[in-house]
């Protein structure tokens, strides 16, 4: 078919989905491949900062890909004999600190955000839309000045330091900033609401008389809510999940502020890769290794939000 | 004695459970706000006591020429991206809310949702590969301003989507219908029917975008060029550093810019809303007395 052509049979309709789409290529896919490339070049010259995917020697042409950048993840070089072994390299740490970060982040936020979704899904209607808008509201405010109170906030002279030891919990000021402690505090404050709002949408919908039946035909109100609410509040509990649990793993603000020396995640490292050693294959490689890390629970992600859309449409 | 005492205390926290929940975790979420604006009035650099009132770091704020430049920087780069990504999200909630066959649809649809769960260190550095790629052929776009609105759009493109998408699948589609059987061109339908009926998401998404724009840090670290930098960048920069009361008086201006805006839009639509409703009744209450009168006549 002929662009033409095409274009005649259905002007608008083409015009409206090409725009978006057109957009979408250009901006999201293309960078993406141009990512995949980067990461199976080795490192240029002074020029730049590349290798050529493609070369001519003696008259043919050769691709080149190389997955050196791949390897290097997960294999040390000894410094020494220069040998190379599998080993704790330090983006295989880094790797392993943002899993674990966003595991107890998730987990974090569903133990704080289940009870109170569920606490406001049972408010009365008209208080409802109150309660929501205040869980939003801290939203719209500035992302990076609410991670920032926290520093002053956790500071050895800080706030919270300095209430613990005026009642005499503690003698010493506890080292509280730059731990374990800052970034679970600050990745939970920041992510809670992403968890709360998709529980309160099922938990709202969810037919509060299966219980009042369960109680009356004798189970207690922790068997009910282990096998009527929390069955039934699954896909909420499934996409809070994805929706804290994936931005943790790249997240790059709050470790820079809240984090130590231990607390490198995998954000920072490729930021250093490619603004601090130049490294731009070394930098895409971790970058594609981190999107692999995070596929699974974005298949998992819309696999339920697919029902979802499903269940909606019944 | 003791026993029934803290029993009876073990029974008001079992009846007062939920609400006790509530509070402890709004004031999690609020604590932080409370402590910038309490802070920033501080009249020392200190964090944990406070000296006394002063508003010295509002004058260091605005005779900070960084923070005032990035602010105006900032500003200009939300518009922009606001109106774009609104624009181009109404674009894709119409694909994807009308037009339920057409080659690539699922391709398209995975599109539009990717960049909200790809994390914003992806989304810089592909982009920044592009821009450096584009601009070594053509020599432009110089990193700056231009690419971080690019970089921002594509983010709150998918932003504006599912809020477009949304209103968009409650409109009645019979009043387009009647406006297509009365004679409307296709694009009359649009602009004077479907566009005032979804007006208020584009006014949402606008707003999101703008705040999302406003926001970022991560994207414009990635797309900036040599000095252009935005008010959020110029906050990461002295955040890392260490602590700075002027940020704390930033901060307070927005957060009470923001839930004074945000208050005024709720208290307004609700306004609306109750009006359109006693509107509705009134007309209906019309019509009854109309139809009495009429039998009482006959």
């Amino acid at each position: 078919m002929n662009i033409q052509r095409w274009l005649h049979v259905h002007p608008g309709r083409r015009f409206v989905i090409g725009v978006p789409f057109v957009w979408l290529l250009i901006f999201f896919v293309v960078p993406f491949l141009i990512l995949l490339r980067i990461s199976v070049t080795d490192m240029g010259n002074g020029v730049n900062p590349f290798a050529p995917l493609m070369q001519a020697v003696d008259g043919s042409l050769h691709i080149m890909l190389k997955y050196q950048n791949y390897l290097s993840i997960f294999e040390e070089v000894d410094k020494g004999s220069g040998a190379k072994a599998w080993g704790q390299t330090i983006y295989l740490e880094a790797y392993l600190t943002s899993l674990k970060y966003a595991c107890l982040t998730t987990i974090l936020c569903l133990v704080i955000g289940y009870p109170f979704a569920y606490f406001i899904a049972r408010a009365k209607k008209s208080v409802q839309p109150a309660l929501l808008m205040l869980v939003m509201l801290p939203f719209w405010t500035s992302f990076l000045l609410r991670v920032y109170a926290w520093k002053g906030i956790l500071a050895d002279q800080g706030v919270v330091n300095n209430v613990l030891v005026w009642a005499g919990f503690i003698q010493e000021p506890l080292q509280l900033l730059y731990s374990d402690v800052s970034m679970l505090v600050g990745m939970t404050y920041v992510y809670c609401p992403f968890m709360i709002l998709p529980l309160y949408a099922t938990l709202v919908k969810l037919d509060f008389r299966l219980l009042e039946a369960a109680y009356d035909l004798g189970a207690s109100p922790w068997k009910a809510f282990w096998l009527i609410t929390v069955p039934l509040s699954k896909a909420g509990i499934i996409a809070g999940s994805m929706l804290v649990f994936i931005p943790c793993v790249g997240e790059f603000v709050i470790p820079s502020l809240l984090g130590g020396a231990e607390n490198i995640m995998i954000g920072r490292v490729v930021w250093d890769e490619m603004f601090s050693s130049n490294n731009w294959p070394r930098a895409s490689a971790l970058a594609v290794v981190m999107i692999l890390f995070i596929l699974v629970p974005m298949a998992v992600y819309n696999h339920y939000g697919a029902e979802r859309e499903a269940a909606g449409k019944e | 004695m003791k026993t029934s005492s803290s029993q009876a205390l073990l029974r008001l926290l079992q009846a007062h459970f939920g609400k006790l929940w509530l509070l402890v975790v709004y004031l999690f979420l609020y604590g932080p706000l409370l402590f910038l604006i309490l802070f920033s009035f501080n009249s020392t650099r200190q964090d944990a006591v406070f000296t006394g009132f002063s508003t010295r770091w509002y004058e260091a704020l605005l005779n900070d020429s960084r923070l005032v430049g990035g602010f105006f920087l900032s500003l200009k780069v939300a518009v922009i991206t606001g109106t774009l990504s609104t624009i181009l999200g109404t674009f894709a909630a119409f694909v994807l809310v009308r037009y339920q066959r057409f080659r690539g649809r699922s391709l398209f649809s995975g599109l539009v949702s990717a960049p909200l769960v790809m994390p914003e260190v992806i989304i810089g550095l592909s982009l920044l590969l592009l821009m450096v790629a584009v601009q070594h052929a053509i020599g432009w776009p110089e990193r700056g301003a231009t690419t971080i609105v690019l970089g921002h759009t594509l983010l709150g493109m998918a932003y504006a989507t599912v809020v477009v998408a949304a209103r968009l699948r409650e409109m009645d589609r019979t009043i387009e219908e009647a406006a297509m059987d009365l004679g409307c061109r296709p694009l009359q339908v649009f602009f004077l029917v479907t566009l005032p009926n979804i007006l208020p998401s584009l006014v949402a998404a606008w707003m999101l975008t703008f705040t999302l724009s406003f926001d970022d840090v991560v994207i414009s670290e990635f797309l900036s060029g040599p000095g252009v930098t935005t008010l959020p960048q110029v906050i990461f920069g002295y955040a890392r550093r260490g602590v700075n009361p002027s940020i704390y008086a930033a901060a307070t201006i927005l957060i009470l810019t923001v839930s004074t805006g945000i208050i005024a839009y709720s208290i307004l639509t609700m306004r609306a809303q109750r009006r359109r409703e006693r509107d509705a009744q009134a007309a209906v209450l019309a019509e009854i007395r109309s139809v009495e009168e009429n039998v009482g006549t006959a």
